[in-house]
């Protein structure tokens, strides 16, 4: 058995702030992540980081104005709040720690423009900038000498009295399991891009933390709200930075048109990302699409320009399409890309199990709402990283010491041994995909009764599947296909939050678009849907709803 | 993924090196797989497709799949690649069998999967942070964007692995820093808010598997997945140590020695080119030449003392002006 003061789970920029916070204050912290912390999907953040920076003539109040009317003021104002007032320190903090931000004439932090608002204040670094992020958090934590239990897989969480005290977690590298305790725990996990086919997301985000805390209690807010980018590139889905529209890149429909101004005819390409990816779905579904794409094209850029400021796009569109953004417009569609919803916290990262805090991603604080502006989840993860531990740090010092029980390791090595020993039967990989076409089917850019309705259905036989899936290779050292099968039961959980906040919300909002329910229902749904798994109700789900907090914006309608 | 479906098939052979740390023995084993996948894909979708329908235990690292993770570095047909940015077309363009093997140059975990443990214990001998004595009071450190914008070369590496498993000097040197970890010293010396410049280009300079280790075999250049050219970032190095006055190491020297003998005479002076490399004054050092130096005197192999000039002499030294006036 393992012990620590604070127990971050996930490596990506949400757990390693945390991580260099707890350290700092000389805690004990360990992260415990299934790859190493480089690999975490935070490295594919491309565009930038927001913060309203008063020394240029921004400030908090106009950035959480432009946060809350691009969730379809779904987001809790007080949480916005906290984020846009303490970005600024974020971002500079993060200059300071050696983050290599692109500068401006004066020497000063350099800004580009980016969706859903007027004031260009998204910081960042080319078009890598959640890489160069998170290698520079993963320097300072090296410097700090912090614990990573690297490449282990956590399958569950440690709940004694009700207080959240630690994880059984699987070394991934020899087979063995192990208690790790704490006096608190960060999930850190990132989101559940895996649950739907084709998406953006790295082939590791699939949901785990989200499952382990809504099996262990937790409430997930908001789980309807699944963000569709608009610019995946064609065929493979590859993302494609906003970044792109940021710095003038054009959207054109097959007849050459810019196709926004129908649409969004102030922000036009800027205008937020659900109102984007519908007005490109509505011009490749009534025919003005090529092969059910529309066009980027950054050509009126020039090619130094894009090779400077968007070299990775260019790197990305040239190697794994062929097209050379320079000479020709890119086909590009809208992709899976980001979860707003998610394990419901308070605004200190905590949730509704004592001990267990949430932040980034995997987190709904919620300050994304129905649909999250671009270069808001990076600062996302590092306001809540930091303050989730903050209040963790605090936390637990009135927090006595750990139990010696290893009850749940030992019901945990049952649990694993009797998925190895389940005969040949259900391949993974084919389950999953059945799930994740089926998902985005259902709860696409569009959606109503019928399709989510249909996704249920659907989930229901996967879940019937779910105990014949088999694990066919039975060795102990880097055992990817048990892994594989662990995280598809994860992802069927994650599955089922989604569609049981789908089906809940009967009004359109943001990224949540009924065709049968095309308006916003302020008067009804002005409100969270919250589902908890609950083995005493029926499909052991229970549906409850909680209020949006507003503070000084009242909704409005949404235009751009 | 989506629309691929529709695409047309193509046959895949591919030969997989091997191992599990599970077997008594340790060996290793060839398997081949031959798989149908959509035409297009990459050699990463090819193993991914093995890994979930044809041997479930075969183990990789994977996870952007869009080259900026880099979770997956594995030598192919002898190189080390990211199988996600390398096309099946790309390394078979006529159906040739694929081979696929653990990254050199670094522990093998079990069979594609090779330990971090050397490139991170590489990266952590150049200190990879920022030491900054100046912090400003308020607000961000000032910076030209040219000298940021110059970073950027370094920032784009992702720490594959690929130019440390493909490293000619680490194959036979594990004390070489290797050209990851000296990418990431180049990113922090040419920082214009570090202030261990000085005694970071010392180090470099002195330590044992510094700068003047790589062999410029320009491997690491060639195989870098995302343009970093590892390579050039040490050459740099080696020319700001130069221009620091830190002409003290062995490397230092030698460069200085072939440099003054190629301007003096037109060639290099291959009788001095070794004593001046070790220092005149450095007497241990010069003892240690006497061995093998008898040894090129009995196979006549041993270079003149007389030093003869380049009959184009003046032609070389115009080169010199040439290179000294528009550096």
């Amino acid at each position: 058995m393992y012990e620590h003061d604070i127990l971050i789970i996930g490596a990506g920029l949400a757990g390693l702030r945390a991580s260099v916070e707890g350290v700092k204050n000389g805690l004990d912290i360990a992260v415990v992540s299934k790859v190493h912390p480089i690999r975490s999907h935070s490295s594919a953040a491309q565009g930038g980081i927001n913060a309203p920076l008063t020394d240029r003539g921004d400030d908090w109040e106009a950035h959480a104005y432009d946060t809350i009317k691009g969730s379809d003021f779904l987001a809790d104002q007080d949480a916005v709040e906290i984020m846009s007032r303490e970005a600024g320190e974020a971002v500079i903090e993060l200059e300071r720690m050696g983050v290599i931000f692109t500068r401006g004439e004066d020497g000063k932090l350099g800004t580009r423009a980016f969706g859903g608002q007027k004031i260009a204040r998204t910081f960042f670094v080319g078009a890598i900038t959640g890489s160069a992020l998170l290698h520079v958090l993963f320097e300072q934590s090296l410097k700090l000498g912090l614990n990573v239990y690297e490449e282990w897989f956590v399958t569950k969480l440690i709940i004694e009295n009700n207080v959240c005290r630690g994880v059984v977690a699987y070394d991934i590298k020899n087979g063995e399991l192990h208690t790790i305790k704490a006096k608190a725990i960060i999930m850190a996990s990132g989101g559940n891009g895996r649950v739907f086919e084709p998406s953006t997301q790295s082939l590791i985000c699939t949901g785990d933390g989200l499952s382990l805390a809504y099996k262990a209690g937790a409430p997930l807010m908001d789980m309807e709200m699944v963000q569709y980018h608009p610019t995946t590139l064609a065929r493979t889905g590859i993302l494609l930075s906003e970044a792109a529209r940021g710095e003038g890149a054009y959207l054109l429909n097959s007849n050459g048109e810019r196709f926004m101004e129908k649409y969004a005819p102030d922000y036009m390409e800027l205008a937020s990302r659900d109102v984007v990816s519908r007005s490109e779905q509505t011009e490749i579904d009534e025919g003005r699409g090529i092969d059910g794409n529309v066009l980027l094209d950054l050509r009126h850029l020039g090619r130094d320009y894009i090779e400077k400021r968007l070299g990775y796009l260019q790197e990305v569109s040239l190697e794994f399409l062929g097209v050379d953004m320079a000479k020709e417009a890119v086909p590009v569609r809208p992709g899976m890309h980001y979860l707003m919803g998610g394990i419901k916290t308070d605004l200190n990262g905590l949730t509704e199990i004592p001990g267990l805090y949430a932040a980034g991603e995997c987190a709904n604080v919620s300050v994304h709402g129905a649909n999250r502006l671009g270069a808001n989840s990076l600062l996302d993860t590092v306001v809540f990283g930091r303050r989730s531990a903050e209040h963790a740090i605090e936390y637990i010092k009135s927090i006595g010491q750990n139990s010696k029980s290893e009850n749940d390791l030992k019901l945990e090595r049952k649990r694993l041994q009797s998925i190895l020993d389940r005969p040949k039967g259900e391949n993974i990989a084919k389950v999953r995909e059945d799930m994740a076409v089926n998902m985005t089917k259902g709860i696409g850019v569009w959606r109503d009764q019928k399709s989510i309705e249909n996704a249920l259905e659907n989930l229901k036989n996967i879940k019937n599947r779910l105990p014949n899936v088999s694990v066919e290779h039975k060795g102990k050292f880097f055992n990817t296909n048990l892994i594989f099968a662990l995280e598809l039961e994860f992802m069927v959980d994650n599955a089922e939050a989604i569609i049981h906040g789908a089906i809940t919300r009967k009004e359109s909002r943001g990224a949540h678009f009924r065709t049968d329910m095309p308006d916003r229902d302020d008067e009804n749904w002005l409100k969270h849907t919250l589902v908890y798994h609950d083995v005493n109700h029926e499909n052991n789900v229970r549906i409850e709803t909680a209020p949006v907090t507003i503070t000084k914006w009242e909704p409005e309608k949404r235009v751009y | 993924m989506g629309a691929r479906k529709e695409s047309i098939l193509m046959n895949v052979n591919l030969k997989v090196k091997r191992f599990d740390p599970g077997d008594s023995e340790g060996k290793t084993w060839w398997q081949k797989y031959k798989i149908d996948i959509h035409e297009g894909s990459t050699v990463l979708d090819a193993l991914i497709h093995v890994r979930e329908y044809e041997d479930t235990s075969l183990a990789l690292r994977c996870a952007c799949r869009a080259s900026i993770c880099g979770s997956c570095g594995m030598k192919v047909n002898g190189n080390a690649k990211l199988v996600c940015k390398t096309r099946i077309v790309e390394v078979s363009p006529n159906g040739e069998q694929i081979i696929v093997e653990p990254m050199a140059n670094h522990g093998v975990v079990k069979d594609l999967v090779v330990s971090l443990d050397t490139f991170f214990n590489q990266i952590k001998r150049v200190e990879p942070y920022i030491q900054a004595d100046h912090v400003p009071e308020k607000g961000e450190y000032i910076a030209t964007n040219e000298s940021m914008e110059n970073l950027l070369t370094a920032m784009n590496c992702i720490m594959c692995g690929c130019c440390v498993s493909d490293c000619t000097v680490l194959e036979v040197d594990d004390n070489f820093i290797g050209p990851a970890a000296l990418t990431k010293a180049w990113r922090f010396v040419n920082d214009p808010r570090d202030s261990k410049r000085t005694d970071r280009l010392k180090d470099l300079n002195d330590e044992d598997g510094g700068i003047w280790d790589c062999t410029r075999c320009m491997q690491c250049v060639e195989v870098c997945p995302k343009g970093v050219a590892p390579m050039d970032r040490i050459m740099e190095l080696r020319e700001s140590t130069l221009t620091n006055g830190l002409t003290n190491a062995f490397g230092a020297k030698h460069a200085n020695s072939v440099n003054k003998s190629i301007k003096h005479s037109g060639r290099i002076d291959e009788f001095r080119l070794p004593i001046e490399s070790k220092g005149y004054f450095n007497i241990k050092g010069i003892f240690s030449l006497l061995i093998p130096g008898l040894r090129m005197l009995i196979k006549k192999q041993s270079p003149s003392p007389i030093h003869h000039k380049n009959p184009n002499q003046s032609k070389v030294k115009n080169i010199f002006k040439n290179f000294e006036e528009n550096k």
